[in-house]
């Protein structure tokens, strides 16, 4: 395979696509780390003057930012919680054979596939609302106050809705990587005297644990730059209560038109997902090795 | 399991199998019913499953009233283009890769990879001043642009392990038997990359269709996907619920169809290969 | 015809040197057997002379025409691959016919092949399966009727047999070496089965670290193995090596012997030894013997032998047959 007309050949094929995503790093993202420190308005264009470190200092000090922050990890936390239990329980459940197993896996699956404008926009009008939404008229039946999930709780609110999103995304993970577990390993420890119970803990988990590491790693990359289930429902708020550094930044470049501010803001959260990023991509290299 | 199971075993687990089944299915289900029922229907308490009057009339107030057409069709260009575009670029990526590899294959590989770990809001606002500035707000080809190069790399990976899934003896024996690359490419290599293509086809046109940032803000009126499009029913203007789960059953059903051939290939294209 | 000639052939990946330099003639119709431990080079060897690889340096003829920079088609060369390459989404027909369509031969005549060779192999009730619908056996089968329909000028067989259990293994070493007679074409077999090469060939090369180690004919190198390696490789059980007095008494630094060349007593003979794990195979009986002058030697008896676990026994070795090698290994003649 080694002649060196082929060597020339397959650097010329992969040079167009090397060459494009070096151009999206490279380009974009120095433009936005210069942004960052002009202050630079869209409302006041030809007034921008070099500000240094000015608008990381604002930015790192603005309450905003803490409560965006705070709201990122409890929203990335609060997701990974339940798609990790669930999937783990999902999973197992589907690896169990029972009548219409392979029906119940599509209705499972379904939701990741329902694009995130209509999943929020669902649940808000049709579940979440406090007049006519189905969560109210449960709650109305049971003799309770409907709760105007949005406006009291809506950190928690979107923490639901995306869930909702995430959970067949790790149980088809998970199910994978169950399913990929040698059953004469299971069979062994059986002979060994395991019980069902043991047999997971020391057996199943084991295994699993690349496995969830793997979703932990992916899930909470995309979870950092969840943006279209906030816009849609609160906006953000009430406040800042449903803010995340995602869509603060986004309300700074185009509804507050601060350029300058807004790029600081993006150059934090590429620093917060790279340190994602790092731990996932030698998760990924050890596996190329094989 | 090769041992017999209970049936009574298999029964519990199916109550409990199918009542987690629908629960996650129901808001689906309900919006897909409630695209049938009139507006006070919709509204109605307490809710009616599916002893209601159903009705066509929605999905027709939907079509006349918004150009939900030309939306539809806005998401069917930038999904297919920029995954067709994808592809064109990134086929010949994976070959090279997959079939020349050298010590650096493996670092490119992962730097792509590394790529789309970027968070969209770290790039924002060049991306909306350049458009702005090339006028490419707004416009098909801007989102094209933008939905191929975040899917790049996903694509690139993809064709990448399914390439290398061909077993380079076969090719081989292809070169002895006198085949020339070209013929090598027709006759062995594509119809063997054909079922991978396919399905990285599918699971990105899937991803594009679904992407819920660049189409929300880099276009307004004229190039909106349906992503962008059902976005605007989030003012409430109020008895709009039927309406919107029509707009809403027509924009998710497609991709719930496709969706559900490409399970695996979700777990090998989001996965990384992390996961066996 | 079939004629091949490698002069100063060298190989290297990157800085490792798999092939040194080498220089090797096959004359037409010859079956020779390139024969060797893991890594010692021979397919690579066999990929240099069907194409796959560059060489690095030195020349290749064949039948007198510098094919060095030609490509695989062109050389002329069918190969069958140790995992057998074939298409999985072309019937057996089709696989068989690809070479013959690359060669732009015209359906009737690429009809009439097929049908000859699939006569020839057993595989006319085949034609129309795929290959994922096919054994072990009849996969290979299809892989060699690939090759013989191309009718070339030599054929190369890269372990062809190691993915078959034992007894498939058997029948389809009788059935190339039969294909070999038949079709009288060269053949150039790579193996790492000793037992393969020394029914096959006509001729052996044994290659260690990308060196020829020596060419001969199966029983030369049986009887005359040039140097400590090829003695130790050649011949089944291993040849027991001996260093030390016993060894010196004959002026060499070591001797070898055959496990086969021993003479078994109990009563008296050159060596003493106490009997380890004896395996009695009926038509042979296999001892492992320690003993205090020679260390821990394997004997080969014909018949069955009455000697079991801790019994003692002599050995005495055929004197004609008893090899001498020196400090490097070489053999002393």
């Amino acid at each position: 395979m080694a002649s060196h007309h082929t060597q020339t050949a397959a650097r010329m094929m992969i040079a167009p696509a090397v060459l494009l995503l070096l151009g999206w790093m490279i380009v974009p993202l120095s433009m936005t780390l210069y942004f960052s420190f002009l202050r630079y308005n869209l409302l006041m264009p030809g007034m921008e003057e070099w500000a240094g470190f000015l608008n990381y200092r604002f930015f790192l000090t603005d309450p905003a930012f803490f409560a965006a922050l705070l709201n990122t990890l409890l929203l990335v936390g609060g997701v990974l919680l339940i798609t990790v239990i669930g999937g783990i329980g999902f999973a197992l459940l589907l690896d169990q054979p029972f009548f219409g197993q392979g029906i119940v896996r599509l209705l499972v699956i379904a939701p990741f596939f329902v694009m995130p404008t209509v999943s929020a926009l669902v649940w808000k009008n049709m579940f979440m609302n406090p007049v006519n939404g189905l969560f109210a008229w449960i709650a109305k039946a049971l003799g309770l106050a409907p709760l105007d999930w949005l406006a009291s709780v809506p950190l928690f609110s979107i923490i639901i809705i995306v869930a909702w999103q995430w959970l067949p995304f790790a149980t088809l993970i998970l199910l994978t990587a169950l399913q990929s577990l040698d059953e004469e390993q299971k069979e062994a420890s059986e002979m060994d005297g395991a019980g069902r119970t043991s047999r997971f803990i020391h057996i199943v988990l084991p295994h699993l644990s690349r496995a969830i590491t793997v979703v932990i790693l992916i899930q909470t990359i995309f979870l950092l730059s969840v943006f279209a289930e906030i816009l849609v429902t609160t906006n953000g708020g009430p406040g800042t209560a449903s803010t995340n550094i995602t869509y603060l930044v986004y309300a700074q470049a185009l509804l507050q038109f601060d350029v300058g501010g807004a790029s600081a803001g993006g150059i934090v959260a590429v620093i917060l997902a790279n340190i994602v990023a790092i731990f996932l991509m030698r998760l990924i290299g050890k596996n190329l090795e094989s | 399991m090769a041992r017999a199971v209970s049936t009574e075993r298999k029964l519990v687990f199916t109550v409990i199998g199918w009542s987690i089944g629908l629960l996650m299915f129901f808001p689906i289900l309900w919006t897909i019913l409630t695209s049938f029922k009139t507006e006070a229907e919709a509204i109605a308490s307490p809710p009616a499953l599916f002893a209601f009057d159903w009705t066509m009339e929605n999905y027709q107030a939907v079509q006349e009233r918004s150009n939900y057409f030309r939306h539809f069709m806005n998401s069917v260009i930038v999904a297919f283009g920029s995954t067709f575009l994808g592809i064109l670029i990134a086929v010949p990526a994976a070959w090279a890769m997959a079939f020349s590899p050298t010590r650096h294959t493996k670092n490119v590989l992962m730097w792509m990879l590394s790529t789309k770990m970027l968070p969209p809001v770290g790039v924002l606002v060049p991306i909306y001043l350049m458009f702005r500035d090339f006028s490419l707000l707004d416009t098909r080809t801007g989102l094209v642009i933008v939905l191929t190069l975040i899917n790049l790399p996903i694509i690139v990976w993809m064709l990448y392990t399914y390439f290398k899934e061909i077993p380079v003896d076969i090719l081989e024996a292809a070169r002895m038997d006198g085949a020339g690359l070209a013929k090598e490419i027709i006759y062995v290599l594509t119809p063997m990359a054909l079922p991978g293509v396919a399905s990285t086809l599918l699971l990105n046109i899937i991803l594009a269709w679904n992407e819920a940032f660049w189409t929300l803000n880099l276009t307004a009126a004229k190039a909106a996907p349906l992503t962008a499009f059902i976005a605007s029913y989030s003012s409430p203007e109020g008895l709009f619920y039927a309406k919107l789960s029509a707009a809403s059953t027509m924009a998710i059903a497609p991709i719930l169809i496709l969706g559900w051939f490409s399970q695996k290939q979700l777990v090998r294209g989001l996965t990384f290969g992390a996961v066996k | 015809m079939g004629q091949i000639a490698l002069r100063n052939v060298s190989k290297s990946f990157g800085e490792m040197a798999v092939i040194p330099g080498l220089d090797l003639e096959i004359n037409d119709g010859e079956f020779v057997v390139f024969v060797g431990p893991s890594g010692c080079g021979k397919s690579t060897l066999l990929r240099l002379i069907a194409g796959l690889e560059d060489v690095s340096g030195g020349t290749i003829l064949i039948d007198g025409t510098d094919a060095t920079g030609l490509p695989p088609a062109k050389r002329r060369l069918a190969m069958v691959f140790q995992s057998y390459a074939l298409y999985p989404h072309m019937s057996v027909r089709k696989n068989i016919a690809f070479p013959l369509k690359m060669a732009g031969m015209d359906k009737a005549a690429i009809d009439t092949k097929i049908a000859d060779a699939a006569r020839v192999l057993n595989l006319t009730d085949y034609l129309h399966r795929k290959p994922g619908q096919l054994s072990g056996g009849q996969r290979q089968r299809v892989a060699i009727g690939r090759a013989i329909v191309r009718e070339p000028e030599a054929f190369l067989f890269d372990e062809p047999l190691s993915n078959l259990d034992a007894a498939l293994r058997v029948n389809m070493r009788l059935e190339i070496s039969e294909l070999h007679h038949q079709l009288k074409t060269t053949m150039i077999y790579v193996t790492h089965d000793q037992v393969e090469a020394m029914t096959m060939a006509d001729k052996i090369v044994v290659l260690h670290d990308g060196r020829i180690e020596q060419v001969g004919s199966p029983l030369d190198l049986y009887r005359s193995p040039d140097n400590r390696f090829v003695a130790g490789f050649i011949g089944s059980p291993k040849m027991n090596f001996i260093e030390g007095p016993e060894a010196e008494s004959l002026n060499a630094f070591a001797i070898g012997v055959r496990p086969e060349h021993f003479g078994v007593s109990r009563d008296g003979g050159s060596w003493k030894g106490t009997v380890g794990v004896a395996e009695h195979l009926g038509s042979d009986t296999f001892l492992h013997v320690h003993s205090d002058s020679i260390g821990q030697v394997t004997v080969r008896a014909a018949g069955e032998i009455d000697l079991h676990y801790g019994e003692d026994v002599w050995l005495t070795p055929d004197p004609d047959k008893v090899h001498r090698f020196d400090r490097e290994g070489l053999a002393l003649r």
